[in-house]
């Protein structure tokens, strides 16, 4: 084997295993840190277990909000067709409204209320997350050019 | 009028791409010299009408002349005169105005340059024309800043108020600078692929292409995070938003790029490995316009969400991408490869930070990419957040900086194991002090912690005895030292940011008090403050720190009416060595507020060591320069 061909090899080698490394890493942190996006539809209907964390969007209800001790916050999100409790300690975004677009992350508590980690809202009166707008979409509630 | 003067620019600055791209091409072949001028004054004559088309607008923002549409959706009459001319590039039809620009302006100085044979200029300047060709085509056909709009109307809908700071004004600019230079290593890539000159001599052409894209990336991805971090309110520096990983993954191509550059510029080595990076660096480019401009992902950054620009833009990446790597399919086998090397040797080191970053770029890529994936294929949502990152990404970042030092260190061929080791010992020293001090004075027993700083402070100490102990000190190694060092100080200030934050979360009323690292906090008072285009309700809050009063922070929130939109005016105090930062949250009742407190250690850190590593390229392509002005003198004095 002559050196340049003995080069390409160690070359190729090298590739290889960082490769087979970093696919490694990938499929096993893919495995645990994807966060699935659910509407209050999909919360009911696909029975997840208290404790797995995912993203919940969808409209925040009319007259749902309330605050509690400190900075604490209650309010429903809905999709038109179901409704999914929320709890969530900290600063609402600044586009926080009822009636409003919302996506929070976390995961349910056992009575099966939903307990925030992250608030999201739209970032301006032209812009709706769009896994939300698919959500209203589906569940028929979706008025385009509407807000 | 004015805005028929920007589309006839425009239009001009098409059809002089057009003459760029077949004149450059066809100069390519040896007897062509006259096709080889005509693609340098296109080239000149494009970039004065795109100038005009450019100014065109910015007058338009400045007049606020609504009958333009885009300044119709996009200005409004209170806005302050600064952001009518920042808010230019704010909207999707003015970012990609500036795109063109920018392109322009690399390609005069592509043919101004004249660096590397004059086929390999020509056949650069064409690829730059095919360039030029398809984003003029993609902005008068599918965003075209010009449209008017009948009858205009008495204001405009105003700029999304996130955008309405000084952050604004210069981090998209100093972006597109990154982005479109990597198309001029691209071009010459390109070129050299075509006219079959892939000696050293275009690696050389390139270099300083690639540095000032690099330089600019650098200094763009840092102004992106410092504007996150005060802008948004989350205290956070970097939140793997699709995004920033979108101008993330350019950066770490280029920066293997540079290195593998190095190699071919020295030895021959990895000459072809060097053309595919070039067309991998500017194709991550492309790919990061897409994702940002498409609208296929939801930011403050999207726009414009209009499924044509989408195909659009995905049928130019289809043809620029592929079209080069068809082109290095074609060429690559029948090219000449570089001198041998030792396993033991500069080259091997370059050849592990290539590895190294590719695997890096690799996994940004897949996270970025694999829920858009997953949503087009099965219709799944699923996002990928700071854990994934933080699993995959920061181990291979990791295993690069140990074996970091080592390279500068390496002699070209064939190195001594023993002479490279011996000098390092006193870094390795440094790292070992450094580690004890962080466990037993600062007292962090978080192992993350003690690795994060004793691998920071080998990075740092062996980049700086590097520098004393050369006998000759040039240019390069000093650039080399501010670059290595730059990344060892940025890892102080995320280890120390996010290993030993301190945060808390409290509703204060008049008189209420919160702690927050070393500091306590007294709401003071809530006062009405308004802008020119805003109202604003501000919170005085009073800061002491053992019993003394050290200064008071006034967080505001900001009501913009003609946008109906809120945004959040942070107030950090920072000391150089940590920050104080301090949100205004929503009122809940009786006067009282939720105040975000965040102590931030060592934050300043993380910016401070983007701007040096960008203070390293800086140093490098002033050695460049400098030495291609004295050959330049050297050349002159035989005359022809």
């Amino acid at each position: 084997m002559n050196a340049r061909k003995k080069r390409r090899l160690y070359f190729v080698l090298a590739l290889l295993i960082a490769g087979a490394g970093g696919a490694a890493l990938v499929i096993t942190a893919l495995n645990d840190n994807v966060l699935y996006f659910y509407s209050p539809s999909d919360v009911g209907a696909k029975h997840i277990q208290p404790g797995t964390a995912f993203r919940i969007g969808g409209l925040v209800a009319a007259g749902s909000l309330r605050h509690g001790k400190g900075a604490e916050v209650a309010f429903t999100v809905t999709d038109g067709k179901a409704n999914v409790p929320v709890k969530y300690q900290g600063v609402l975004p600044a586009l926080f409204r009822e009636g409003q677009g919302v996506v929070a992350m976390g995961a349910l508590d056992p009575s099966g209320s939903f307990d925030a980690t992250q608030v999201l809202a739209k970032h301006d009166e032209r812009y709706m997350p769009p896994e939300v707008v698919d959500a209203l979409k589906r569940s028929g509630r979706w008025k385009e050019g509407g807000t | 009028m004015t805005a028929e003067i920007g589309q006839l620019a425009l239009t001009l600055a098409l059809a002089l791409a057009s003459v760029m791209a077949i004149s450059g091409l066809t100069g390519a072949r040896v007897t062509a010299g006259i096709s080889r001028d005509l693609a340098s004054s296109a080239a000149i004559g494009m970039l004065v009408f795109i100038v005009l088309a450019f100014a065109t607008l910015v007058y338009a923002a400045i007049t606020s002349d609504f009958s333009v549409l885009n300044i119709a959706n996009n200005s409004s009459l209170a806005k302050p005169m600064l952001y009518k001319i920042t808010g230019v590039w704010g909207n999707h039809e003015g970012s990609m105005l500036l795109w063109v620009l920018v392109l322009a302006i690399y390609t005069s100085a592509i043919a101004f340059a004249r660096r590397g044979s004059q086929r390999l200029t020509s056949a650069a300047l064409g690829v730059q024309g095919l360039l030029a060709v398809a984003f003029l085509l993609f902005i008068l056909f599918t965003s075209n800043p010009f449209l008017r709009v009948d009858p205009p109307p008495f204001d405009g809908a105003g700029l999304n108020p996130l955008l309405q700071d000084l952050g604004l004004a210069v981090h998209p600019p100093t972006l597109y600078i990154g982005y479109v230079g990597l198309s001029a290593s691209f071009a010459y890539a390109a070129a050299a692929l075509i006219t079959r000159e892939v000696d050293a001599s275009w690696a050389r052409a390139a270099r300083p292409f690639m540095l000032a894209a690099w330089i600019a990336l650098s200094v763009g991805i840092t102004l992106g995070s410092w504007w996150a971090y005060y802008e948004l309110g989350w205290g956070g520096f970097w939140f793997w938003d699709p995004v920033e990983n979108a101008s993330l993954m350019p950066w770490l191509v280029a920066t293997a790029l540079l290195h593998s550059a190095l190699a071919t510029e020295r030895t021959g080595a990895f000459r072809t490995w060097t053309l595919l990076l070039s067309i991998a660096a500017f194709s991550l480019s492309l790919i990061g316009t897409f994702l940002v401009r498409s609208g296929v992902l939801t930011s403050v950054h999207a726009f414009a969400n209009d499924p044509e620009r989408g195909t659009f833009i995905l049928i130019m990446l289809v043809l620029a991408i592929g079209g080069a790597l068809g082109l290095f399919a074609w060429r690559a086998p029948s090219l000449e490869t570089g001198s041998a090397f030792e396993p033991v040797s500069r080259e091997t080191a370059l050849l592990t930070n290539n590895v190294l970053l590719i695997a890096a770029v690799s996994t940004v890529f897949l996270g970025t990419l694999y829920p858009l994936f997953l949503d087009a294929l099965t219709g799944t949502k699923i996002s990928v957040g700071p854990p994934f990152f933080a699993f995959t990404f920061v181990p291979i970042f990791v295993a690069l900086l140990i074996v970091l030092p080592f390279g500068p260190r390496l002699a070209w061929r064939n190195a001594s194991v023993g002479e490279t080791l011996r000098p390092l010992s006193p870094a390795l020293g440094v790292a070992a002090v450094v580690a004890v001090v962080v466990c037993f004075v600062v007292r962090s027993h978080l192992l993350a912690a003690i690795g994060a700083f004793a691998l920071a402070a080998w990075v740092i100490a062996a980049s700086l005895l590097d520098l004393v102990q050369r006998r000759v000190r040039t240019a390069a190694s000093v650039a080399v030292a501010l670059a290595h060092a730059g990344l060892g100080v940025t890892l102080m200030g995320i280890a120390g940011t996010t290993l030993w934050r301190a945060e808390t979360l409290s509703l204060l009323g008049p008189g209420e008090t919160a702690k927050v690292g070393p500091y306590t906090l007294t709401m003071g008072g809530i006062e009405r403050v308004d802008g020119p285009n805003y109202t604003a309700i501000r919170a005085d809050i009073h800061v002491s720190n053992e019993d003394r009063t050290i200064a008071t922070l006034r967080p505001a929130k900001r009501v913009y009416p003609t946008e109906q939109q809120e945004t959040s005016e942070t107030a950090i105090r920072t000391t150089g060595v940590s920050d104080l930062y301090l949100a205004l949250g929503d009122e809940r009742g009786r006067g009282r507020f939720v105040v975000r407190a965040y102590y931030n250690p060592l934050a300043p850190f993380i910016w401070f060591g983007g701007a040096v590593m960008a203070m390293g390229g800086l140093a490098s392509l002033w050695g460049r320069v400098r030495a291609r002005t004295a050959q330049r003198i050297i050349d002159a004095v035989p005359a022809e």
